[in-house]
């Protein structure tokens, strides 16, 4: 049996009237990647925000190895192993592209209350952002500031930084999006390449069918905030659901 | 060695390291390079704001929060530094049980202040300390028989910082108790001054600087920002008290004018800005340019009226009475052609 990182129960939010995520009750298993799907405004991004703890929920639970931590912060959350890369571009603009992924590393190893050194002086933790950086090919841009990066590096960079807090469940939300078809196999081949780790657990949201297709083990299905399907791929695709959810479009065409 | 010591936060710009330079060798040497009590005292005063200064950056420069409660942290180091004079005698011991009685009740103080509303919005905070600040103000002028109220207290300090204390003679100088005094003060301020520098330039003033950019990704990636938040507040508000009791030695007075009242506040934010935020060095340029520019503007300009007597109009516009016109004057003009301050400037090469 393979082990059960993450957990909702009956995950909801409400907005006033609006039911953005609807009694969502879902398991993610180690060395699975999930890919999860939806129109706009199917509630995938609150979804990942009641898991990563940006928005608190209404009712149900989140349980992350095994503890539940529907009440717990943010920052303890991400400590004890939830890692997110956000769909809406999240960095520290004024700062160099370096220094964004050796803030990730320093958290990681809990050295933000450490007052009295250098920062520059932990080379470990400098040469650990250098090698992120490598994968994801900016490491050419190390010292630019990151407003002045392009569009496509910001995204990567994104990446680079969940990849650089090292989590057990990793979320990516849409992290092609936006990117050239140069630009989008540097990270998507980063993404499987994280599969082969076997203890942890992929939550991917993701639009175009083609990687969905290549990537995941496992799709899931949200509508109007509520899970209406899940399964293998191929079985999931051709589904009477996820047509009529699709209003008889392919996917592919959203 | 001097990497060390400025934490590796090199000046970056050849104009910017010999003005730090320059006032670094005026402010070591100035008894003997500027003889006269009126200089000695402008020397001390930058000493202090420098610090005042640096640790208010901190704040609002590294962290991205406003305060306006930085001289009341300020008055505490002060008042803590003349109670304890006046209650157990004049002594070393005096001296330093107040510094620290005052950094305690300054960092238990911001502590609260920070539990308290650093957990809502940045305007909340800024209004609470508003709040906080006033109330200890009036708190201060009202409890005259412990603060001295509005007249504030005098108060001795050791005699080997008095001028009665004659040591010798260096260089043709005549030094004294209060040239000993001014250098506790300027080896004090270095000292307090680097130990910021190296704070800014630390892993946890990383973090600081995350959280001002972006604290909401800042939390998703495991830092919590509150307990950052609070531990800047706490640390600046030790560091503004530490500040105030040197002043206290120096002046051997306190009163609310000196240390508590609001318009020291807005001289230490114009000091920040004109300086440039978030540069630590920006904190002694702007210290400076100020602290020189209350004391000799009125002069400067009491001259240059007289030498204008024959003209018509101008005499009367630069008359010495119009100073903080003009002082203004030359802050909004430094904040318009330096938006990102003097070092920021001097950075950008130019
Ligand atoms: N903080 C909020 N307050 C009010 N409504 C919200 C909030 N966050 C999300 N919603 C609403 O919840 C619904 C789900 O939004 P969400 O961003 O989760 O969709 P999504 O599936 O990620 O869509 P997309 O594919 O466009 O990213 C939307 O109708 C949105 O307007
Ligand atoms: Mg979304």
């Amino acid at each position: 049996m393979t082990q059960t990182l993450l957990e909702t129960t009956d995950l909801t939010v409400r907005f006033g009237g609006h039911v953005a995520v609807d009694h969502v009750t879902c398991a993610f298993r180690a060395g699975e990647l999930t890919a999860i799907v939806g129109p706009n405004g199917a509630g995938k991004t609150t979804y990942f925000n009641l898991i990563s703890g940006q928005i608190g929920a209404s009712a149900g639970s989140v349980r992350l190895l095994g503890q539940d931590i529907t009440r717990m912060g943010v920052a303890r959350r991400c400590a004890m192993g939830l890692g997110r890369a956000f769909q809406l571009t999240n960095l520290f603009p004024a700062l160099s592209v370096l220094e964004n992924v050796r803030l990730v590393i320093q958290a990681r190893r809990g050295k933000g209350f450490n007052l009295f050194s250098i920062a520059a002086s932990h080379v470990e933790m400098t040469t650990a952002a250098l090698a992120v950086l490598e994968r994801v090919k900016l490491g050419a841009l190390r010292d630019q500031k990151v407003s002045e990066l392009s569009h496509g590096n910001q995204r990567k960079l994104e990446v680079a930084m969940l990849i650089a807090l090292d989590p057990q469940v990793y979320m990516f939300d849409e992290p092609t999006a936006g990117m050239s078809v140069d630009e989008a196999p540097v990270v998507l081949d980063l993404i499987a390449e994280l599969k082969h780790d076997s203890d942890r657990t992929i939550l991917l949201v993701e639009h175009k069918m083609d990687v969905i297709a290549k990537l995941a083990d496992r799709i899931i299905v949200l509508h109007n905030g509520a899970l209406v399907a899940d399964g293998p791929p191929a079985e999931v695709i051709a589904s009477d659901v996820v047509q009529k959810v699709y209003m008889g479009r392919e996917i592919a065409d959203v | 060695m001097i990497d060390w010591l400025i934490s590796g936060d090199r000046p970056r710009s050849v104009a910017l390291g010999a003005v730090l330079l320059g006032i670094l060798f005026s402010l070591a040497f100035a008894p003997f390079l500027f003889p006269g009590v009126r200089a000695l005292d402008t020397a001390a005063t930058i000493l202090i704001f420098i610090v005042l200064v640096a640790s208010y950056d901190l704040l609002l420069g590294y962290s991205g929060i406003v305060s306006f409660a930085h001289t009341m942290f300020f008055g505490l180091g002060a008042y803590g530094v003349a109670l304890a004079s006046i209650h157990m005698g004049p002594g070393w011991d005096a001296l330093i049980v107040g510094a620290l009685a005052g950094a305690l009740s300054a960092t238990v103080l911001a502590y609260a202040i920070g539990l308290f509303s650093l957990r809502v919005r940045a305007i909340f905070f800024a209004m609470i300390t508003l709040a906080v600040a006033s109330a200890v103000a009036v708190l201060v002028s009202q409890l005259f028989q412990l603060t001295g109220g509005e007249d504030g207290l005098t108060y001795r300090i050791p005699r080997a910082l008095t001028p009665a204390n004659r040591v010798g003679e260096l260089f043709g100088v005549r030094i004294n108790g209060r040239i000993l005094a001014y250098y506790l003060l300027f080896f004090s301020c270095t000292a307090l001054f680097l130990l910021l520098l190296r704070i800014v330039n630390s892993p946890f003033g990383r973090v600081l600087q995350s959280i001002r950019e972006n604290d909401f990704r800042s939390e998703a990636i495991g830092y919590r920002v509150v307990a950052y938040r609070t531990a800047a507040t706490c640390l600046s508000a030790a560091m503004a008290a530490l500040a105030g009791s040197l002043y206290a030695i120096w002046l051997r007075y306190v009163g609310p004018d000196t240390t508590l009242s609001f318009e020291i506040m807005i001289d230490v934010l114009l000091m920040v800005v004109i300086g440039g935020m978030g540069t630590m060095y920006g904190a002694v340029i702007g210290a400076t340019i100020f602290v020189l520019a209350q004391n000799y503007l009125q002069n400067l300009m009491g001259a240059a009226s007289d030498a204008t007597s024959a003209l018509p109009l101008i005499p009367d516009l630069i008359n010495p009475d119009r100073w903080l016109l003009w002082l203004g004057v030359l802050f909004v003009l430094s904040v318009y052609f330096f938006p990102t301050g003097i070092v920021g400037r001097l950075r950008a090469g130019r």
